[in-house]
């Protein structure tokens, strides 16, 4: 089947097999494999994205379910060459380590601050609690989120 | 949101902090890992894996899944061309399946097909029939059941002699009196279950042919030139044929040592003639590489009255699992660290890794200390009780130093500040206990609401672990960089050292930039094509064999340009650290200067809240002292603290790989948890410099000294909340429920 799908603004479209989640057709199809595939079954958070404008877990949505739909991914965050400023500090903080937890956690950091600009540390930690990191220890990703905040 | 801009990269010379040159793209979404990669007229290739821990194959039918739509090759071990089997120190694993399978997950038959569903699906019409056989699945009774590689791969190498099934290294090290007695003395057992990487990438590559008959393979590795080494000959080419290319790295931590999908890419590229994208999900990630070994320790430690010690005893069995891999190093070195940094005049330790049909184990992060760590510091608290002693004053009381004597006769001559380690981890001082009623989240049970406080208490743990650094026991460890110097000023390296998220891409360029003393440098692309072995991405040796090779390029090419000014200049130089010598076979003593390099210490404290009706913990704090020679960049050296830290506190808390009669039962993020936001406290760290006089700029590596120690340290907290011996991790609910 054939879906359209807007991504950042702009509308693509892609050929789909009907079993095919988001993140598959986003990343192998749509030419934006920003979203990672660290789970593909709604464990880790790898593959965060915004569907219109819900955080949600591309691999556990059907790439049909998008049909329509307004996705926003991480590679629409920055501006050209200027970072959205929850990427600016993760690279600050040292909070991005072999990074394939990074996209995940900077969508979902956005849409954290997006609800709450002033998140306290109890509620950092619960709204990215479903986001997996192996190499970092969370220690500098909490800085980050705090930076971004404007409380570092 | 407000948006601000990008600055641009500071110069960045050693000791400064910079920000990584990975980091933008990867926060963009524009690093390209390995299981990103595409190219036109790509296939997808997917394996068929063996159901069974231990059986024969009596026949496979590929006829049927070789008609299914869109697929291109079906293949068996009968179509790898070359050597049959492979494996990172002896090849003693089937590239497929040959007449039997040794491990639940093994590789049978591999598919490719146009789209990923359509290989998966043809790989389920393959018949294979099985006659499942009996495992092996008791590491205790290894040596007395079926031997599982009776050719005995591991013999012939220097190890010592031993003729029974299924041991792939038995060693002793008998250090002075080994029957010394001493005033007092503590016994424990103590278990560890199967760690695994739990990497965060999928394991994953490109495999391109070239059109003539060679192949390029882009993959996510550790180690690009031992790839080759052994992708090659089963292929049955030369090694100018096959090229490896770093491709992103999503993590490592040792599980990437061992070949993963490099020689299956390559196989059903060449067999197609169309490039071959191989990605693991996460359920065959679990069973596509090797694991921390599982471990059964005994010990018997003995001390004067006053808390010196005088006769370490322990035993240690580790299951390697159906393969090799590198359980002959890892038994080894659980053995050289067995006693911690702690110094001995008699020790008797054996240490024996066997087969079996469990998940095959390697290098993970700590490589053997870890479990080590946990037996030798759980006595250390044992012994201190035993003799009302404080249990930092006791390590204090033992710490070695320069030019005290290692169980193997090593005398320790480089840098190995322990006492200052212990005595900077001490003095954190955790906050103060936070009253009840409090959040949730703040609890034993979190977010699960289980309680308001009561029967919630709080334990203080310490430990300290430490380990070697680089390879050891006369490996010829080395590591190549190459320098450009380029008419117009700038400057291009190159180095096959993996970047795994460790950040060596930014040690290479701190490195060149200061002994060049100019900005402009690049780094080209990791490749075996372009310059030599880098050596492993492992063993805590990048940072210091690549700041070596890097800084001897640049040297060489900063002479050169004297002779020859104005041209460009362009060098390969080959940094080797201080030779090692084996072990002797029977004694485990030294047979040269040293059996291993240098070594690196991590001292921890930890507190732990303990709900004890409802078995639920939760670790408060952790405070880090850490030996690291000298900091190359202080903000990544502190991330590699605090994500070593997670790792140990995974494998005493939650991390563990279940499996039944071999099978694994939790091959997935919902039933092998590793630790999220709401498990990880904040880490205080303390850098202790003590410059290592064998190693370029003084440097120490430092990603495995916070994992070996962080598990003991986090279980001697929960010891203290709880009053139980708690003698294996991951320590259940139910080991601390009272
Ligand atoms: S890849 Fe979607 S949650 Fe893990
Ligand atoms: S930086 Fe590697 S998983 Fe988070």
């Amino acid at each position: 089947m054939r879906i359209t799908v807007r991504i950042n603004g702009d509308e693509h479209q892609a050929d789909c097999w009907e079993g095919e989640s988001l993140l598959f057709a986003l990343r192998e199809k749509l030419g934006f494999p920003g979203s990672k595939n660290a789970c593909e079954q709604g464990e880790c958070g790898s593959c965060s994205v915004l569907l219109d404008g819900a955080l949600v877990c591309a691999c556990l949505v059907l790439a049909a379910q998008a049909d329509g739909h307004d996705v926003t991914t991480v590679e629409g965050l920055a501006e050209g060459e200027t970072l959205h400023a929850v990427q600016q500090a993760f690279v600050d903080a040292g909070a991005v380590q072999c990074g394939f937890c990074t996209p995940g956690l900077v969508v979902a950091t956005a849409d954290l601050l997006q609800r709450n600009a002033s998140p306290s540390d109890d509620e950092i930690r619960e709204a990215l609690s479903g986001n997996l990191c192996r190499c970092t220890g969370y220690a500098k990703i909490f800085d980050a989120v705090r930076l971004a905040a404007g409380k570092a | 949101m407000t948006q601000t801009r990008a600055r641009p990269l500071q110069i960045g010379r050693i000791g400064e902090l910079v920000p990584r040159i990975d980091a933008p793209p990867k926060v963009k979404g524009e690093f390209a890992y390995a299981s990103d990669l595409i190219v036109p007229g790509m296939l997808w290739g997917h394996t068929l894996r063996s159901p069974h821990a231990h059986a024969n194959i009596r026949s496979v039918d590929i006829s049927q899944a070789l008609s299914m739509p869109g697929v291109h090759a079906v293949l068996t071990h009968d179509d790898v061309p070359g050597q049959k089997t492979f494996g990172l120190e002896f090849p003693d694993q089937p590239v497929l399946a040959i007449d039997r399978v040794l491990y639940y997950g093994e590789p049978v038959a591999i598919v490719a097909a146009e789209h990923p569903e359509q290989a998966r699906r043809a790989a389920e019409r393959i018949v294979v029939d099985y006659e499942p056989l009996a495992p092996v699945a008791d590491m205790e009774r290894a040596t007395e059941l079926e031997d599982l590689h009776p050719h005995k791969p591991t013999r012939g190498h220097g190890y010592r002699e031993d003729d029974r099934p299924n041991v792939v290294r038995h060693m002793v090290i008998r250090h002075g009196d080994t029957e010394a007695a001493g005033d007092v003395s503590v016994e424990g057992v103590y278990d560890i279950g199967i760690q695994d990487q739990a990497f965060l990438g999928p394991e994953s590559g490109l495999a391109v042919p070239d059109g003539e008959g060679g192949v390029d393979i882009h993959v996510a590795t550790q180690w690009l030139h031992v790839d080759r080494a052994q992708v090659a000959p089963c292929l049955g080419l030369p090694l100018e044929q096959v090229r490896i290319h770093l491709a992103g790295v999503g993590g490592a931590f040792g599980g990437r040592e061992d070949l993963s999908m490099q020689v299956h890419g390559a196989l059903l590229a060449l067999h197609t003639n169309r490039p071959v994208k191989i990605v693991y999900n996460r359920e065959e990630s679990f069973t596509g590489h090797v694991h921390r070994h599982p471990a059964r320790i005994w010990c018997e430690h003995r001390a004067t009255r006053e808390g010196r010690l005088v006769n370490v005893r322990m035993r240690i069995l580790l299951d390697g699992g159906a393969y090799a891999s590198s359980s002959t190093a890892v038994a080894s070195n659980a053995a050289s660290f067995a006693v911690g940094p702690y110094e001995t005049p008699n020790a008797l330790i054996e240490s024996t890794v066997v087969y079996s049909n469990n998940p095959p184990c390697g290098a993970m992060r700590g490589f053997g200390a870890v479990q080590t760590a946990f037996a030798a510091e759980a006595q250390m608290d044992k012994l201190a009780e035993a003799l009302e002693i404080d249990p930092v004053e006791l390590r204090l009381l033992n710490a070695l130093k320069p030019g005290d004597v290692l169980p193997t006769g090593q005398v320790i001559t480089g840098s190995l500040p322990i006492a200052e380690t212990i005595r900077a981890a001490a003095a954190l001082e955790p906050p103060p206990a936070e009253a009840f009623p409090r959040d949730p989240l703040r609890l034993p049970g979190g977010a699960g609401n289980t309680t308001r406080g009561e029967g919630v208490k709080r334990g203080v743990g310490f430990a300290v672990g430490f380990k070697n650094i680089a390879y050891s026991e006369g490996f010829d460890d080395f590591c190549a960089a190459r320098v450009r110097l380029l008419a117009d000023g700038s400057a291009e390296v190159h180095c096959a050292a993996a970047e795994v998220g460790q950040g060596v891409t930014g040690v290479i360029l701190q490195v060149a930039r200061t002994e060049l003393g100019i900005e402009d440098v690049r780094l080209a692309p990791s490749q075996t094509a372009t310059v030599g072995s880098a050596g492993s991405a492992s063993a805590s040796r990048m940072t210091w064999m690549a700041a070596g090779a890097v800084r001897d390029a640049c040297r060489a090419v900063l002479e050169e340009q004297q002779r020859r000014p104005g041209e460009e200049i362009d060098l390969e130089q080959i940094y080797r650290h201080p030779r090692t010598t084996p072990l002797d076979p029977e004694t485990g003593q030294i047979t040269g200067e040293r059996a291993h390099v240098a070594f690196a210490a991590c001292a921890m404290k930890v507190v732990a809240e303990v709900d004890v009706e409802l078995g639920l913990s939760r670790i408060v704090w952790i405070g880090a002292a850490q030996d690291v020679g000298k900091a190359i960049n202080p903000q990544q050296v502190e991330g590699q603290i605090e994500g070593g830290t997670a790792q140990g506190l995974g494998l005493a808390l939650m991390e563990e790989i279940q499996t039944r009669d071999g099978l694994i039962t939790n091959a997935s993020f919902t039933d092998y948890l590793i630790p999220t936001t709401l498990d990880m406290p904040p880490v205080e760290s303390v850098l202790i410099e003590d410059p290592e006089p064998d190693a370029p700029y003084g440097v120490k590596g430092v990603g495995e000294p916070p994992t070996v120690v962080s598990t003991a340290a986090v279980a001697a907290a929960l010891r203290a909340a709880t009053g139980r011996a708690l003698t294996r991790v991951p320590v259940k609910p139910d080991d601390i429920c009272l």
